[in-house]
């Protein structure tokens, strides 16, 4: 597949089976990935050497637990600590009315131009083609995001937004957009998105960010970075308008080191990253730059009904680092773009179905093999594997049914099939006779068994069960 | 009902009910117990290991070692506050030398784009230092407001070894932050990068390319400096 082709291609969740099909044919892909993955993977693992990983994931975990146990109060008290310091606050019940509150503040501006620092929940209500739809042109500008903007794509990494590109790719695609020179000088084509960018941050209308941390008892917004493009987002334009979602509230100041000392290492490998970036209202009257108003607009986008069921609660721990994916042997070889969803990989598993309802995500749950990868390295100890299993007992209808789209892949006869064997499971003497005439018919077993076998060979019953092995075993012993 | 009405009956109307915060421990991000001088190795050691220069100077005679590196970087415009001791110290000791200082107490809608294109470097104090990931932390004043650590190309910022403190936790605390924050807090960690083009580090992507922290020791360690 060329990058030209890939360009205009779109992806669906829907379509799962066959992009995956078509990323494992795609040495490209397979081959960016994989070297990105290992690279991340021994990051992280040494940026980890001297410290008690095991306590410090506990805290985190706790810290997250604390949020959430208290995430009513806590987000009373952000709002009320955020005006106080003159920061607007905005209440968004899903994607579409968070976009339509920010149209209508660039608007009220007379905006034209909004520059953007990273920000994933922004891709989740497509903000972007919202923006520009009604004449607003949003720019991101994180290189990463830049590039996947100027190729027409959509972030394959929710870390690394470009992983999927090589160097060659992205010479080209600077070349075909920009009119650069084409180069594998990366100093080159990183000082040319420089300046393009930094016009742009000057003529900005308005500055558009995610959050990392929103911390209630402060009024703070954390923003985690090492291009710089966040503080410029931030403090260049005169507006700023943060978004987020109502998960990533925490208690207290003091609980920011922990999650930002897993973040960095979790995510990149780093010990700390270039900038922390604490934002605790707009500028004051005595002050020379910074945005003259800060808002904050917090997403709620099928949060809240993910936060009633206590197993599907630990989805919302999630600090958004993709250790998760960069760990996960099914997202190495397929890539970000084949899940069709804004977060791929095993976090994308578990969240996008409360987002896009199992209709649409059927076949995420299952794009796994529950190796506990995910799991293992989750810097908040969610426990992934678990909720993808409860995923897909919530998509054949035998969960608590509160996903959007439960039971959608209930078919009719496998719900028989199990329970005939639940039948015959429980039943010893049916087993026995069963088994053994399952044995003397094996020439009957079909070898094609549905997409089962489209890559295996089918099972065969043995001709003498285990049963009468070991009793002919035992036999032969007691004889000697 | 409002967006925001409806969203808090959902949280508040919790189907399995109400749930019990569990209690955090903080010993494992603080009490690293270091000497004096292993906290300036290691801060020094981290903030070098992500392409941070540090210079060290005695405290007393400083502002020659800022000469040194203005004209070993080709500096010409400098952009500093005027109030702050360091910027004084800095504006007497380049009377005479040929760098023109840029001054950043102006709205910046006033001067966008000579701080933007005309400015080589941007000198600022620092509140302290970060031993256990070596990070300068800001607080940005009228006098030295935020985008003079982040535009020019180049920082140079002025860390007192005495001001560096173990680990980040530790700051937080131990400065009251929680107390009050000012407009913008900001820890810096080396100059701007990013990893984005097939996981190459490049620097200056967007904030300055290089980051010098003039690390001042007090007189009486002036000889181990």
């Amino acid at each position: 597949m060329s990058m030209q082709d890939d360009a205009v291609q779109t992806f669906t969740p829907r379509d799962f089976h066959r992009q995956a099909h078509d990323a494992l044919g795609n040495p490209q892909i397979r081959a960016n990935f994989r070297k990105a993955m290992d690279g991340l993977m021994t990051k992280r693992h040494d940026s980890f050497g001297d410290w008690d990983l095991e306590t410090l994931r506990e805290l985190g975990a706790n810290i997250r637990m604390r949020a959430l146990a208290k995430l009513p109060e806590l987000l009373e008290q952000l709002e009320a600590n955020c005006q106080a310091n003159g920061i607007q606050v905005h209440w968004a019940e899903d994607g579409e009315e968070a976009c339509r509150i920010i149209r209508e503040l660039c608007e009220a501006r007379g905006a034209k131009a909004v520059i953007k620092g990273k920000s994933m929940v922004s891709e989740e209500m497509h903000l972007n083609e919202h923006l520009e739809a009604a004449g607003i042109e949003a720019l991101e500008s994180d290189l990463g995001e830049y590039l996947v903007q100027l190729n027409q794509q959509t972030p394959s990494h929710i870390i690394m937004p470009a992983i999927h590109l090589n160097t060659d790719e992205i010479s080209d695609i600077l070349h075909d957009k920009t009119g650069t020179e084409r180069t594998r000088d990366v100093d080159y084509m990183t000082a040319a998105a420089r300046s393009q960018l930094r016009e742009r941050f000057m003529a900005a209308d308005v500055g558009i960010s995610g959050v990392n941390f929103a911390v209630a008892e402060t009024g703070t917004l954390c923003l985690v970075e090492n291009e710089g493009n966040g503080r410029m987002t931030t403090a260049v334009p005169p507006m700023h308008i943060a978004v987020t979602g109502i998960e990533k509230v925490v208690e207290h100041l003091r609980d920011v080191p922990p999650l930002y000392a897993l973040l960095s290492r979790s995510a990149t490998g780093q010990h700390v990253t270039t900038y922390f970036n604490m934002i605790s209202g707009p500028r004051k009257a005595q002050e020379h730059d910074g945005p003259q108003a800060v808002h904050l607009v917090l997403v709620d986008n099928g949060r809240s009904r993910i936060y009633q069921d206590d197993e599907l609660l630990d989805t919302l721990r999630c600090i958004r680092c993709g250790a998760c994916m960069n760990h996960c042997p099914v997202y190495t070889r397929v890539g970000g773009h084949t899940y069709g969803t804004t977060y791929p990989g095993p976090i994308g598993s578990i969240l996008m179905p409360h987002m896009l309802g199992l209709e649409d995500t059927k076949d995420l749950p299952s794009a796994s093999s529950l190796c506990g990868a995910c799991g293992e390295v989750c810097p908040v100890k969610i426990p992934i594997p678990d909720l993808l299993v409860r995923l897909r007992r919530e998509a054949v209808g035998e969960g608590r049914g509160n996903v959007p789209g439960a039971g959608v892949k209930r078919n009719k006869k496998e719900v028989a099939a199990w329970k005939s064997f639940q039948w015959l499971a429980t039943h010893p003497g049916a087993w026995r006779s069963g088994t053994a005439m399952a044995g003397k018919l094996n020439m009957l077993m079909p070898s094609k068994l549905g997409s089962w076998t489209d890559h295996r060979t089918a099972p065969k019953p043995a001709k003498t069960t285990l049963h009468a092995l070991i009793k002919r075993h035992r036999k032969q012993r007691s004889d000697v | 009902m409002s967006a925001r009405d409806a969203i808090f009956k959902r949280l508040r109307e919790r189907t399995d009910g109400p749930l019990t915060p569990p209690a955090c421990d903080f010993s494992v991000v603080t009490n690293r117990g270091w000497s004096r001088t292993e906290r300036l190795e290691r801060f020094e050691r981290l903030i070098t290991s992500v392409h941070g220069e540090v210079i060290h100077a005695p405290s007393g005679d400083w502002t020659r070692r800022l000469v040194e590196v203005l004209a070993a970087k080709s500096i010409k415009r400098l952009a500093l506050g005027r109030e702050h001791p360091i910027a004084v110290e800095a504006r007497e000791a380049l009377k005479a030398a040929d760098v023109e200082l840029v001054d950043v107490d102006r709205d910046i809608e006033t001067w966008q784009r000579e701080q933007f294109e005309r400015v080589d470097a941007g000198l600022t104090s620092t509140s302290g230092g970060i031993a256990e990931t070596g990070s300068l932390w800001l607080w940005p004043t009228p006098d030295e407001p935020r985008l003079i650590s982040l535009v020019p190309p180049i920082h140079i910022a002025v860390l007192d070894a005495e001001s560096i403190e173990d680990t980040f936790f530790d700051v937080i605390e131990a400065h009251g932050w929680a107390q009050g924050m000012p407009t913008n807090a900001l820890l810096i960690s080396g100059p701007s990068k990013t990893a984005d083009i097939e996981q190459t580090l490049a620097y200056g992507v967007h904030g300055p390319r290089e980051l010098v922290v003039l690390l001042r020791h007090a007189a009486a360690q002036e000889t181990s400096a």
